[in-house]
């Protein structure tokens, strides 16, 4: 008979925080925007609600030679700024007693010295080994030494407990640059010590695609090529670049968004239903779809993709300049800022389904959604005349900003004729549950305390992901000139409208 | 201050309120699509009409859990006809490209004479297909037992029966019916969260079958949230609950465990304010003690292990108060918690 140690904890059950297990957390670049504006105030809201573990502690690494009450002032400046709730001040101050501040570059070896002291302290003070989780939240070009020097200081496991390592996006700017570095973590760490962060997959409409699909008979009899027409997904930003000219005129769109946040609503929408929702039996599938898109040939980019850079309009209201035009953008930038592409994932399901992806700034409207469009009924009875006719049905998820799932359905004008257009049933998240949503780094973070890797993204899965998209970025180099223009406010460049294969397909309107 | 619409009437009719709570939505969509009413739960409250305004504002101070639709019904001695107030109203203005939500609530004075078939008067009145809540913090049974035909959810608060076991007797017959959320059990969450919490690393689990002693202590009024802890220990670790028996102002008793018996206390702390709990000691027989107190920023937790090492941490969490208690019961109706049935059967042994 298996002792208690050994079984389930009893007292579990029913409980809607499970335990999660002491840990120190470390947050690599504590002093910089991320942790600021997302991390801190997140760690404060898990505090705030009784999520953390019941026994928790922070150190924060960053460059600036201040000491701990300097970066505890900082800290409670961030939180009480950015928390999504006005803070508790008693909880507010027990959380930040147990908080540790660690100054120095990456590649010293006193800040992991002081690091493996201060940890140790924790362990010692509590009689029990802390899980350790260490968040690199710094330049991707950090990652890798800061895992080297973790290794080299064998903070890379403890005895007793768990060792874990956040990567926050981008890994790589390229395929090579993301096989490179997932082969210099793994010199170190094991597969699952990592979680690579994609703060899209903790957004509650993103996982309720999930219980969409796979929580309703009615929808899995049409998800396929049977009955589905094609896939539209979109992430739309009304805004420009702002201060961030320095990090998007290297990135642009196909790798901000395309890359990793756009790919990964493919494969929820896309994947076959896990086995079960353990995190390795999810990402399988999740990686089998994208296996099944083929990496466009250097020559074929040109019908599968398009690129475009937004000019001078009308933004917010008021008028706006152009990409070339803002500041720390060079005048000769080719740096897409709209990026469109046809893909097609290739397996039983899906064959033939043309799956249209675009992002860009400075469209229309702020908008993200996965419009998947059904085949048109195959015969009418119905006049056309009079009305806008019957159209295909649509199944519209959206993200942001009125989160919900929305169906189209052909119905009758009322009146003495049968005439038919179309109308909405709309499923609003908003209106359906009382809660508010966390954010979605304080899910990430509680399921990081937690060991659950569901929602991060595996290094197959990051690989293949940049199997497809470096080929197009491969093209785009090789294409000298300036770039399609879309003007600021618009729906995105005509050049987009090449892609569509059907006479009958259309982009929705942003 | 956003937009709302009121209608109102004296000796009125369910289908005439009916009709009015449909004109106000029309109307509040004509003047913008983005209102939209909030479709998640009913709630129908049965409470003295001295006491409606005050039950009136705890409901409003539940924020963002408010029902869909409220129904308060206030009863007043010697009433004959029925009064209704109706608003819709909404969280916010409506902005470009958001929208904003809205929530019906309808004030209702009637007279005893109507409690006994409540369920006639309130069932056109709530959102079909939505669950329906409903909640008597004045007694008024009567009105519940009707109200049963129509909803699927009770609340409680088991504290507020002066007698424990009427409490618990009450709250089993309810549970046979419906689905019973009780704010002594709710008070108590964070409590269970944190002893599952203490005794989950594998080093600390073997401990749970060595239990010795629990002690908790509590508002004076509030014996029933410990007798509900203790209940729930007792379910989950496979107890044979025995009686609690009085012993010096203390409730004092014995719960057979595998390896043997489990003494079981209950203080009454004076100087408690909250309703609920304030603090609790579990002692193991191989000679670890912990305890946890209310403290500021959450619960103070204290462990002593047999080799006489000494270790004291504050488990992180705000207090959520009465308001924030009463919005997680009315959250909880659209959950199902299922160790609140095992938990109060072992605590009507313990009361038997």
């Amino acid at each position: 008979m298996a002792t208690l140690e050994q079984r389930e904890n009893p007292l579990v059950e029913g409980l809607e925080r499970l335990p999660v297990h002491p840990t120190t957390l470390v947050i690599f670049g504590g002093t910089g925007d991320l942790a600021k504006r997302k991390l801190l105030p997140a760690i404060y809201n898990l505090a705030h609600e009784g999520a953390l573990p019941e026994r928790f502690n922070l150190i924060a690494v960053s460059r600036a030679d201040i000491p701990h009450d300097d970066y505890r002032d900082m800290a409670r400046d961030s939180i009480k700024q950015h928390s999504r709730r006005e803070p508790d001040d008693q909880v507010l101050d027990r959380l930040l007693e147990r908080m540790r501040y660690v100054p120095g570059t990456f590649d010293a070896d006193s800040v992991y010295e002081q690091l493996d002291k201060q940890a140790a302290e924790f362990d010692e003070e509590a009689g029990i080994p802390f899980n350790r989780v260490f968040y690199l939240s710094t330049s991707p070009a950090f990652f890798a030494l800061i895992i080297k020097k973790l290794g080299e200081h064998r903070l890379d496991c403890h005895e007793g407990s768990d060792v874990r390592v956040v990567i926050e996006k981008p890994i790589g700017t390229t395929l090579a640059e993301a096989l490179a570095l997932n082969r210099e973590v793994l010199s170190v760490l094991d597969e699952s010590q990592v979680f690579r962060i994609d703060h899209y997959l903790g957004k509650e409409t993103v996982q309720n695609m999930l219980a969409f699909r796979f929580a309703n008979g009615m929808f899995e009899p049409v998800w396929s090529r049977n009955f589905i027409d094609y896939v539209q997904i979109t992430a739309a930003e009304d805004l420009g670049i702002g201060t961030r000219a320095g990090y998007y005129d290297k990135a642009g769109a196909l790798r901000d968004l395309v890359q990793n946040h756009m790919l990964q609503l493919l494969t929820l929408l896309c994947m076959e239903p896990p086995v079960t929702f353990s995190a390795d039996d999810v990402r399988d599938e999740k990686v089998k779809v994208l296996h099944a898109i083929h990496a466009p040939e250097p020559d074929r980019v040109p019908e599968m993709a398009v690129r475009a850079q937004y000019s001078a309009g009308m933004g917010e209201g008021k008028e706006v300049v152009g990409y070339l035009e803002e500041d720390g953008v060079a005048e000769d930038s080719n740096t897409e800022t709209y990026a469109a592409l046809r893909l097609e994932v290739d397996n039983w399901r899906w064959a033939g389904v043309p799956i249209y992806l675009r992002t860009g700034k400075r469209l229309a409207r702020k908008v993200t959604e996965i419009a998947v469009a059904l085949k048109p009924v195959p015969h009418l009875a119905f006049e056309q005349a009079g009305s806008v006719g019957v159209q295909p049905n649509q199944i519209v998820m959206t993200m942001q900003p009125n989160e919900g799932v929305s169906l189209s359905l052909g119905a009758k004008i009322p009146g003495s004729r049968m005439r038919i257009r179309p109308v909405n049933m709309e499923f609003l998240y908003g209106t359906a549950f009382m809660s508010q949503s966390p954010e979605a780094y304080e899910r990430l973070l509680l399921d990081t305390m937690r060991g659950d890797a569901t929602l991060f993204t595996r290094d197959d899965e990051v690989e293949a992901q940049w199997r497809i998209i470096d080929p197009i970025l491969e093209a785009w180099s090789r294409i000298p000139g300036s770039l399609p223009q879309y003007r600021a406010g618009s729906d995105g460049p005509q050049e987009a409208d090449a892609l569509v294969v059907d006479s009958h397909h259309r982009w929705r309107a942003i | 201050m956003p937009d709302e619409g009121i209608w109102s009437a004296q000796a009125t009719t369910p289908s005439d309120i009916e009709e009015a709570l449909r004109e106000l939505l029309k109307q509040q969509h004509a003047k913008s699509e983005a209102y939209v009413p909030a479709r998640v739960l009913n709630m129908v409250a049965v409470v003295d009409r001295d006491w409606r305004g005050e039950i009136y504002n705890r409901l409003e101070g539940v924020g963002r859990y408010h029902a869909s639709r409220t129904i308060l019904c206030a009863v007043e001695p010697g009433r004959e006809t029925i009064d209704a107030w109706v608003t819709v109203s909404a969280e916010t203005d409506p902005r470009p490209g958001e929208l904003s939500l809205t929530h019906e609530r309808v004030v209702l004075d009637i007279g005893p004479r109507h409690l006994k078939a409540l369920d006639s008067i309130v069932d056109p009145l709530v959102v079909t297909d939505l669950a329906t809540l409903c909640w008597a913090p004045h007694g008024h049974a009567e009105a519940i037992d009707a109200l049963l035909r129509i909803s699927q959810v009770v609340l409680v608060d088991s504290i507020n029966e002066p007698d424990p076991r009427a409490a618990v007797r009450r709250a089993h017959q309810l549970v046979q019916e419906a689905y019973v959320v009780d704010l002594a059990w709710l008070r108590s969450t964070p409590w269970r969260e944190r002893i599952a919490s203490t005794f989950d690393p594998p080093q600390w689990r073997e401990e749970l079958g060595r239990l010795k002693a629990v002690s908790v202590r509590h508002r004076p009024d509030s014996g029933i949230a410990g007798v509900l802890f203790f209940g729930w220990l007792s379910a989950g670790l496979g107890w044979q609950p025995g009686s609690l028996v009085q012993r010096n102002g203390e409730l004092f008793g014995r719960a057979s465990a595998r390896r043997g018996d489990v003494e079981l206390l209950l203080q009454p702390n004076e100087k408690q304010n909250a309703p609920g709990l304030s603090g609790i000691t579990v002692e193991t027989a191989s000679g670890m003690t912990i305890s946890l107190e209310r403290g500021t920023g959450g619960l103070t937790a204290h462990r002593r292990t047999r080799d006489g090492t000494e270790s004291s941490w504050t488990v992180l969490g705000a207090s959520r108060g009465e308001a924030g208690i009463l919005g997680e019961g009315i959250r909880q109706a659209l959950l199902r918690d299922p160790t609140y049935g095992p938990a109060l059967e072992c605590a009507e042994a313990m009361l038997a």
